[in-house]
């Protein structure tokens, strides 16, 4: 990757509006300022049903300085594509074209639309900002809500089941760019979005995205909560690029070093209320044997 | 040039003539030869084209969609389930105005599986919004794909070309290849009031209050209500576009004049049969058979169905006796819906004829000539009046 970006030399030209109709300490308006910002003027956006539609504003008015192409439900990618036939016809391939969609919409009911994207190899950036649930419906799970989580509609016992693994998925299809990243990391985020710039074809960032309301806790420890699910080793940032998989920024210092206990982000936030001791000591295990594997995968790296 | 080839590859090498820039499909029976040939004109390099292979039809016309907001001309075509599939994007595209053509070879749906023809695809998508338009045989497939992307880019709404399933999809005739000298005069090159463009950015399909609201500059912005209102107005006056552009191809091509209602025999008629697609030809034969036997009858086929040209039935048809409606789709728990709107569209006509309704073919059920010749002697006679409930031809219960 490219010289790392400070906060000293990051642009200071924005491209979404203050006063837009985000959440107080909402992850994606950093989400999306930051990203905005890397992906530049020249960019068209394609944007399904989701917290960003609001956050994009209410006819007349818009929130955002690119175009933006507002689609259905399950059709963000097949969209973008649409928009990148459009202009190749018409000799205008230097646009970028980017996606920006929540997990819902991408894990569930986008991921078909993605898939065959992928598949297809379209020159689209697709960016999804995960707040591990339905938050602009009023947290409802999704396929990328975490296991024990408490939302509207696994309101008592919590979600039996475990989180999807949407870049795993992505990666599954051979393309050349799969990255994740977090609104806690935003200069990490530029960079990689930066990065996925550089090169053609499907690229696929997964952003991990507090969310004060669908979560539980106090809109000020937005970036806090998002930095604890880093350190604690249950969000990891990496990038996949031509396959190869690296841990990057934080999640790359942590490698060999000591990881904060999983509890410390789960006492952070309400809906983990419900866990049980031995649900935290089985996640703590299953998140201790990942980074086993990521020490052993680096270290084998190391040894040839 | 005349050539002999199915109705599917009249209706490919009609979106070949028409310029389209952006083509996406995914293959449904008994679309798939259209889709098949576009893919071969494109890959081969006789047509400059992006073609698009989706994963389902649902994207098929979401990249239309898209890449007509992007300022292309665009193309999809689909069948029965495909079409179904669509249908939350065939209201999205209809509601954002987008003038994309796509042609609906029509194919009875599931459950129980079919693959045969019937109307009950495109009937049951009557209120999205789209412009439905229907051929008879491949000259009007190939006519109507053109005269589509005109209307289509005149009045900024999506047009469906009807035509029946293997009936004309996989049969073979002969028809004309318009010249592309005429084509260029006839359907100039798609000029679009907005593109998604980052120079003049928008933020497009926006979340609409139920109100006008004002702009940044003060000015009001219609609601919901007002943007759907303009749909429905617009929709009323494509009528008149309809018209218009049938006289301008006639001009240019030297056929067609019939915008509305394609009449056979009609004119010193006592009774009109009345059907949508290639039924309306074969009921020619019949009409022929019967006026032998001294029945004054003739045959009229409805070329739009959406919007629906009241007007020209009343005047078409507010002196006749009587009206024998056939139909292949069914409003499950009424009627025929070409039935329904026929009858409310001489409801304020004081001498208005009888109107009778015969459901037939559907998923393919054959329908015999002496079936229709049956049915059209029983309608004629002066006791028949109308009927109550439609009546079944071929029903073998």
């Amino acid at each position: 990757m490219a010289e790392q970006t400070t906060i000293l030399n990051l642009t200071d030209e924005e491209f979404v509006h203050p006063g837009n109709r985000a959440c107080s300490g909402c992850g994606l308006s950093i989400v999306y300022r930051v990203g905005l910002k890397a992906l530049g003027r020249d960019t068209i956006l394609v944007v399904p049903p989701s917290c960003l539609t609001v956050l994009q504003g209410l006819y007349p008015i818009a929130a955002t300085q690119l175009p933006c192409l507002n689609v259905t439900f399950a059709s963000t990618a097949a969209a973008a594509t649409g928009v990148l036939g459009a202009l190749r016809a018409q000799g205008r391939e230097k646009t970028t074209v980017a996606a920006w969609a929540g997990d819902g919409g991408t894990s569930d009911i986008g991921l078909q639309a993605l898939s065959g994207a992928c598949e297809r190899g379209e020159d689209l950036i697709y960016l999804c900002y995960d707040n591990e649930a339905y938050m602009n419906t009023g947290v409802q799970r999704s396929g990328t809500t975490p296991r024990h989580v408490i939302t509207t509609t696994t309101p008592i016992t919590g979600k039996h089941q475990k989180k999807k693994d949407v870049p795993a998925i992505i990666a599954a299809h051979g393309i050349d760019f799969v990255a994740t990243a977090s609104a806690a990391y935003p200069l990490d985020l530029f960079d990689k979005i930066k990065a996925a710039k550089q090169i053609s074809g499907p690229r696929y960032l997964h952003i991990h995205t507090p969310c004060p309301a669908g979560w539980g806790f106090s809109s000020r420890y937005s970036v806090k909560i998002g930095r604890l699910a880093v350190e604690t080793g249950l969000f990891d940032l990496y990038v996949i690029e031509n396959g190869q998989f690296r841990l990057t920024g934080q999640s790359q210092k942590m490698l060999g070093k000591k990881r904060l206990p999983v509890i410390a982000y789960f006492k952070t936030q309400s809906r983990f209320r419900g866990m049980t001791e031995d649900q935290v000591a089985q996640i703590q295990s299953e998140v201790d044997a990942k980074w086993a594997g990521y020490e052993k995968m680096m270290g084998e790296e190391a040894g040839c | 040039m005349h050539i002999i080839e199915s109705g599917n590859v009249a209706a490919a090498l009609g979106v070949k003539l028409a310029g389209v820039q952006v083509i996406a499909a995914y293959p449904i029976t008994p679309q798939t030869p259209l889709t098949e040939k576009l893919s071969e004109l494109v890959d081969s390099g006789d047509m400059k084209a992006e073609y698009i292979p989706v994963e389902s039809e649902h994207s098929a016309l979401s990249v239309c969609i898209a890449a007509s907001s992007a300022g292309s001309r665009t193309f999809t075509a689909t069948s029965a389930n495909g079409l179904l599939y669509m249908n939350e994007q065939l209201h999205w595209a209809a509601g954002a105005r987008l003038p994309i053509v796509m042609c609906v070879v029509n194919r009875g749906v599931g459950a129980p599986w079919t693959v045969w023809n019937d109307h009950q695809d495109a009937i049951s998508q009557r209120d999205t919004g789209w412009i439905q338009l229907y051929a008879c045989d491949h000259q009007q497939i190939i006519d109507t794909v053109l005269k589509a992307f005109c209307l289509a880019e005149t009045v900024s709404s999506p047009v469906m070309v009807c035509y029946d399933g293997y009936i004309l999809s996989h049969t073979y005739m002969p028809f004309e290849i318009p010249h592309e000298d005429a084509v260029q005069q006839f359907l100039p090159p798609f000029t679009p009031e907005y593109k998604l463009d980052p120079k003049f950015p928008a933020n497009l399909n926006t979340v609409t209050l139920p109100d006008p609201r004002p702009d940044v500059r003060g000015e009001l912005a219609p609601g919901y209500m007002e943007i759907r209102h303009n749909l429905h107005m617009d929709m009323r006056r494509s009528l008149d576009v309809i018209a218009d552009i049938e006289t301008k191809f006639t001009d240019v091509f030297g056929r067609g004049g019939t915008p509305f209602i394609e009449p056979y025999r009609c004119e010193d008629a006592d009774y009109v049969a009345v059907c949508l697609g290639s039924l309306s030809y074969h009921l020619r034969d019949v009409i022929d058979m019967l006026r032998e036997e001294g029945v004054a009858i003739g045959v009229a086929g409805l070329r739009v169905y959406r919007p629906f040209p009241d007007q020209a039935i009343r005047d078409a048809f507010s002196h006749k006796k009587g009206l024998i409606v056939f139909e292949k789709a069914l409003s499950y728990g009424y009627e025929g819906p070409l039935y329904a709107d026929i009858k409310a569209a001489l409801y304020a006509v004081s001498d208005r004829p009888t109107v009778r309704n015969y459901i037939l073919g559907l998923g393919g059920r054959e329908i015999k000539t002496t079936q229709l010749a049956a049915a059209l002697r029983e309608s004629c006679q002066v006791s028949a009046g109308s009927t109550d409930v439609p009546e079944f031809i071929g029903l073998k219960m």
